[in-house]
């Protein structure tokens, strides 16, 4: 070592590799220390590389690995030459993050009836308490709610934190958000969970913030690094691509999950747990907000979609709001369900709330049945959950190809009629027997 | 009275495509474009105005080029624009973004009273919903979210009443002003810029706040004020079948065919 302490180390300059960059907001020039780094129009980075010290702040921090170090030909006979062993990392400082202990579950409910994301959420959290080897606890806030205590229990929880008083009668944020925050400063979990519903992302939202925490929203995948991190996979750029990301610094590690992604808990109603028993001194008169009226949305004949076993989904491809019903026709044979593209609701043929995908609903039944849906990406990511997906599509190019598991390259107008028939022949056929 | 309006620039992720081949995102010829839900956010904000009289404020975090946007929404009646741009503020979360946020809305409100900040409900390009509710909780306001109606705001008593739509229900809530709302796109439909208001914003200046003015401490915002961290990007794996038949010359034979598949591996019995 003590020779070549007079070669000075190459330590090279970073470059662009082409092609890879994602235009992230500018990762790499706020990293840089040296101000050597400007973003161009598409937002990619321009490295001057007279000002740089080859630092290597840019090439970790970049998210999709687009830079790297460039180093000259001699550069590298040098640093071959130098049979330097390299000097281990440094561990980060995780002062005051070891007492973060457990994995917690929001269990979200309307006045008392669970959200089902609630029992998907612990059984994915009873998977990372096992790995981690911690207490997989449900934090159940509410108004007359001490049965979700139960359930969590047979859904896996050994124990429940309870807070229950009629403030919480409705869900509002600053009631919620300040009980969630007592009950973490007070016991400090490593991993808190909620479910990506209207519900979870308005308080989820509130809760990292003032925990100065990090949240990472609509996750479809959830794991643990080697390190004890939790990893959070999640859909970025409206779902073309997938981004895994950590909170590693700060606790609790906060997730939204997209509901119907992850498997519900196995029930046994014979569990038990500890409940603890929390209360929280809130006067109605100060609080913000008021509740003056819920309206249940009339749910008439037709199937909720997000609990249909089967659905039929219409795009494009169906041409006009009469032609779904030869879709209502074969759900119905079917019992199942009627969805439908952002295509169709954005042509006035079907209601919003019939809509699969990002901006819709995230659905995993089944069988889907896509009809005329070409399968943009949006798309995709609302319904690529399915157990079995059949698409029907004219054009056999169609991205929904990519994803189906069978795939009938035709015309929607011949090919639903002849399933419905065919369904029908069987069962006469069977019935005939 | 002022309403503020957060509004921010993405890469329309409708038309971004990834390279069958490397896996990378071909974002070549890719336009930039106000976030559309932060369009209704706006439209709501000058529907407030033209109902109560409030004067409104756009704001956005991002690059210089970020102006474009800015003068986009003087063009369709915004009173002011102002960009928060810095270095600093650069590779931020949510929680970083809502820091310089809620930071420059403080300010404006020292100018002028801030009775509604005005959120789109999410961005296409996070999609995360997370800045709107950050929003609120620095400042301390009212956060009501998913708000597909305003019902009534009462500015002598300080309340404004929304309706919000949940999954399977809506919600009529009454909260105290100030109050951060989130839209969704079915609130409103959009007004187009009408000439004159184009040319005129064509010379209108948005005004520019960077961290010299802003001054907050470094390690809160951007990249450094971020507590999510990225790891890794990779597009989705995707498996595709098999195709049964030919749907185009016998559909018959093709659908017999698939329920045959489907009985045969469970997947539905008749």
């Amino acid at each position: 070592m003590e020779k070549e302490k007079n070669i000075k180390k190459p330590r090279g300059v970073a470059r662009l590799i082409p092609g890879i960059c994602i235009a992230c907001g500018a990762r790499c020039q706020s990293d840089c220390p040296e101000d050597a780094i400007e973003m161009n129009e598409k937002g990619e980075p321009v490295i001057n590389t007279a000002k740089c010290i080859g630092c290597r702040r840019c090439v970790k921090i970049c998210p999709s690995q687009a830079l790297e170090m460039y180093f000259t030909p001699e550069e590298r006979n040098i640093l071959a030459g130098m049979a330097a062993t390299a000097p281990g990392e440094a561990a980060v400082g995780e002062t005051g993050i070891q007492e973060y202990r457990g994995v917690w579950i929001f269990v979200e409910h309307t006045e008392g009836k669970p959200a089902t994301v609630s029992w998907e959420l612990l059984g994915e959290g009873s998977k990372l308490a096992k790995t981690l080897g911690v207490e997989l606890c449900s934090l159940v806030i509410g108004d007359h709610v001490e049965h979700l205590c139960q359930e969590s229990f047979a859904y896996g929880a050994s124990k429940v934190y309870l807070i229950d008083a009629p403030v919480f009668h409705h869900y509002r944020t600053e009631t919620y958000f300040r009980a969630i925050c007592y009950l973490v400063d007070k016991y400090k979990p490593e991993i808190l969970l909620m479910g990506a519903t209207g519900m979870g992302r308005d308080l989820a939202g509130a809760v990292a913030t003032k925990l100065k925490t990090g949240l990472t929203a609509d996750c479809t995948g959830l794991d643990i690094d080697e390190k004890g991190y939790l990893l959070q996979t999640r859909p970025a750029f409206g779902g073309n691509i997938m981004a895994t990301i950590l909170t590693e610094k700060t606790r609790p590690q906060m997730s939204t999950v997209m509901p119907h992604v992850m498997a519900r808990a196995n029930m046994d109603a014979s569990r038990t747990g500890t409940i603890v028993r929390e209360s929280m001194d809130i006067n109605e008169e100060y609080l913000p907000t008021r509740v003056i009226e819920v309206i249940e949305d009339a749910t008439g004949e037709q199937l909720d979609l997000a609990g249909a076993e089967i659905i039929v989904s219409g795009g494009r491809g169906m041409c006009g709001s009469e032609n779904f019903a030869i879709l209502q026709q074969l759900a119905d044979e079917l019992g199942g369900a009627v969805g439908c593209s952002r295509a169709a609701v954005e042509a006035g043929w079907m209601p919003a709330e019939r809509q699969v995908g990002q901006t819709g609903k995230t659905v995993r039944p089944k069988i889907y049945i896509a009809c005329g849906i070409s399968g943009a990406i949006q798309h995709l990511v609302g319904m690529q959950g399915s157990d079995v997906i059949i698409a029907i599509n004219q054009d056999k190019k169609a991205p929904i190809f990519e994803v189906a598991t069978y795939g009938i390259v035709g015309d929607v107008f011949q090919v639903v009629p002849a399933i419905i028939s065919t369904i029908r022949e069987l069962r006469a056929g069977k019935v005939g027997k | 009275m002022l309403i503020v309006t957060c509004v921010k620039q993405v890469p329309d992720t409708t038309q971004v495509r990834v390279d069958p081949v490397t896996g990378t995102l071909i974002r070549e010829g890719v336009p930039f474009i106000i976030n559309p839900y932060d369009t209704h956010a706006l439209e709501e904000g000058l529907r407030l105005k033209e109902k109560y009289g409030f004067r409104i404020a756009v704001i956005s975090m991002g690059p210089p080029n970020t102006e474009i946007t800015l003068k986009k929404a003087i063009a369709l009646g915004a009173d002011e624009a102002l960009l928060l741009s810095d270095r600093a503020f650069g590779g931020a979360d949510t929680l970083a973004t809502s820091q310089v946020l809620s930071e420059a809305i403080r300010r404006l409100g020292q100018k002028e009273e801030v009775a509604i900040v005005v959120c789109g409900r999410q961005t296409i390009d996070g999609d995360t919903a997370q800045v709107g509710p950050g929003i609120a909780t620095r400042l301390g306001y009212s956060q009501l979210t998913l708000v597909d109606r305003i019902e009534s705001v009462d500015l002598k008593a300080k309340k404004i009443r929304v309706r919000r739509r949940l999954e399977g229900r809506h919600e009529i809530v009454e909260a105290t002003l100030p109050a951060m709302i989130a839209v969704v796109k079915e609130i409103n439909s959009l007004r187009y810029p009408i000439v004159p208001m184009r040319l005129m914003a064509e010379d209108s200046k948005t005004t520019l706040w960077d961290n010299k003015i802003m001054g907050l401490d470094e390690n809160t915002v951007g990249l450094k004020g971020s507590a999510t961290q990225v790891r890794k990007i990779f597009s989705p794996q995707r498996t595709s079948g098999e195709i049964i038949g030919d749907g185009i010359k016998d559909p018959e034979e093709a659908s017999r065919l698939l329920i045959e598949r489907l009985i045969e591996k469970r997947a539905f019995c008749i």
